[in-house]
């Protein structure tokens, strides 16, 4: 996937699986101060990630990620490992 | 969404005391309906709610029978995600009956916001996520594979925590697992609670899955009638020729609350709890017992104040199983022998809602109390040497029902009996 159809995905299920309000997301937005994602939100997004992406998050990675941006930079680099 | 303000909360000022307890509020998710007015017209024609599922064969099954239970949409306008994942197929029915339960008894959120209400349901099992877990992790082998809502899912106490999350009720907050006498008892606790003063309110009822995982070991000891070729002819309490239950499932909710406290606030009055008996058999695990189930009744109707002649109607807890209906039949012959109560299984057109069956039927018989009818034991053609000594209504009749008597047994020996008695206006 390129990193734009990346960001379409992961804003999609954002909306639908996480019913994140769609004016929230942004690629600048904080996960969890602008749009809300929590401590046990990440826990479902590490399963929904591995069944899109076939991406396993590890828990320690998920420190650096703050922005949307960050978060499809990490799926972007690490979708072909 | 139901919204709260935690400082607004008058707090319950437990003092010993005998109170009166009334049911103010119904709710009714099931196989014969999911409110009270179809379930009411289901109840009066003797509609069964059984159909057969070909899958449960292909999946190993003897019995392909079960109740047919329409799965609840529940959207994030009623209920937000993060609670939502946590909620199995027998909590969301929990949840619709509950709604329906305060709705009736007028209890909104405003009330919930700044009064105590406890939270007691019956349920003995969440079987669909503790396999989902299992499977996946024998795919995975990585519990972050699991997600979030599964650990709230699994837990036997999934329906009363994700309830009084949802609703936020502070009060008392557990779940009875008591095999097949779960509903039941979880009213018996509520009625107490109540009568002594330690709660003002609770929300009690039962809860029952109705997917195909959760029935396995239940198929696996013959438990369910194989009369496939004739599902609405399969669950036949009493009948002679009965030959196993059938399962069936959903949920069913009931505000129980103090007299003073119903008056107080204007609430309608349903029915008042008058009576709550229970015993142990004491005996083989899955044999139930006359004298257990005899006991049971005796002392609810101790409890009550009355005699077997002020029952108009026994809601028998009848299955359909041959020894279970066999022992029941023995026990009420022997109490209620020359009595004009009228008997039913309304099991017969449920098929055995299990955990759920104790709080849905006394739902069911809050129908007929209102509606003066005493709902068909459908499928009862013959009967046997027992059952032939009782007075079971075979189709609908219409007469006054204002005390009633109700029936729930379970493996182990577990018996529960409530009697409720309509309030004169």
């Amino acid at each position: 996937m390129t990193l734009k159809e990346i960001e379409s995905t992961v804003k999609q299920f954002l909306v639908e699986e996480l019913e994140i309000d769609e004016e929230k997301i942004a690629l600048e937005a904080r996960l969890k101060e602008d749009m809300g994602i929590d401590s046990l939100d990440l826990v479902d997004i590490v399963v929904i990630v591995d069944k899109i992406f076939g991406i396993r998050i590890k828990a320690e990675d998920m420190k650096g990620i703050v922005t949307l941006n960050d978060f499809c930079n990490y799926i972007a680099a690490h979708q072909n490992q | 969404m139901h919204t709260f303000a935690a400082d607004t909360l008058t707090l319950i000022k437990v003092k010993k005391m005998n109170n009166r307890v009334v049911i103010t509020g119904a709710g009714i998710w099931s196989c014969i309906g999911n409110d009270l007015e179809t379930v009411r017209q289901s109840l009066y024609n003797g509609k069964s709610g059984v159909g057969l599922f070909p899958e449960r064969i292909e999946y190993g099954y003897r019995s392909g029978l079960s109740g047919v239970v329409e799965q609840p949409v529940i959207t994030k306008q009623m209920v937000d995600r993060h609670t939502r994942v946590g909620m199995p197929e027998h909590t969301r029915y929990a949840y619709m009956a509950a709604c329906q339960a305060f709705n009736q008894a007028g209890v909104d959120d405003d009330y919930l916001s700044k009064n105590e209400c406890g939270c007691i349901f019956g349920s003995d099992s969440s079987a669909k996520p503790v396999i989902e877990i299992y499977k996946t992790m024998e795919a995975e082998h990585d519990t972050a594979m699991l997600g979030y809502g599964m650990v709230f899912q699994s837990m036997n106490s999934t329906v009363t925590m994700n309830l009084s999350t949802i609703f936020h009720l502070r009060g008392v907050n557990f779940t009875v697992s008591a095999a097949c006498a779960s509903g039941s008892h979880s009213i018996g606790l509520g009625y107490m609670m109540i009568q002594q003063g330690q709660q003002e309110m609770v929300l009690c009822g039962g809860a029952q899955e109705t997917n195909y995982y959760s029935m396995l070991s239940f198929d696996a000891i013959g438990a369910f009638s194989v009369r496939m070729e004739q599902p609405q002819k399969a669950s036949r309490p009493f009948d002679r020729d009965r030959d196993g239950l059938v399962p069936s499932g959903g949920a069913a909710a009931l505000v129980l609350e103090s007299y003073d406290h119903a008056v107080k606030r204007g609430a309608n009055i349903l029915a008042e709890v008058v009576g709550y008996g229970f015993s142990g058999n004491g005996a083989e695990i899955s044999k139930p017992c006359d004298h257990g189930c005899e006991l049971a009744m005796t002392r609810a109707l101790q409890n009550a104040d009355l005699t077997p002649n002020d029952i108009d109607y026994i809601n028998a807890h009848a299955t359909s199983t041959p020894q279970g209906d066999m022992y029941e039949a023995i026990a009420i012959d022997r109490l209620f022998n020359g009595s004009n109560a009228w008997i039913s299984s309304t099991k017969s057109m449920t098929g055995h809602e299990c955990w759920m069956a104790g709080a849905s039927e006394i739902v069911y018989s809050l129908i007929m109390m209102k509606n003066n009818f005493v709902a068909p034991n459908i499928n009862y053609e013959n009967p046997d040497e027992y059952s032939q000594r009782l007075k079971i209504a075979t189709q609908t009749i219409d007469t006054r029902v204002d005390t009633i008597i109700s029936n729930s047994f379970g493996f182990g020996g577990t018996n529960s009996a409530l009697v409720l008695k309509k309030i004169a206006k």
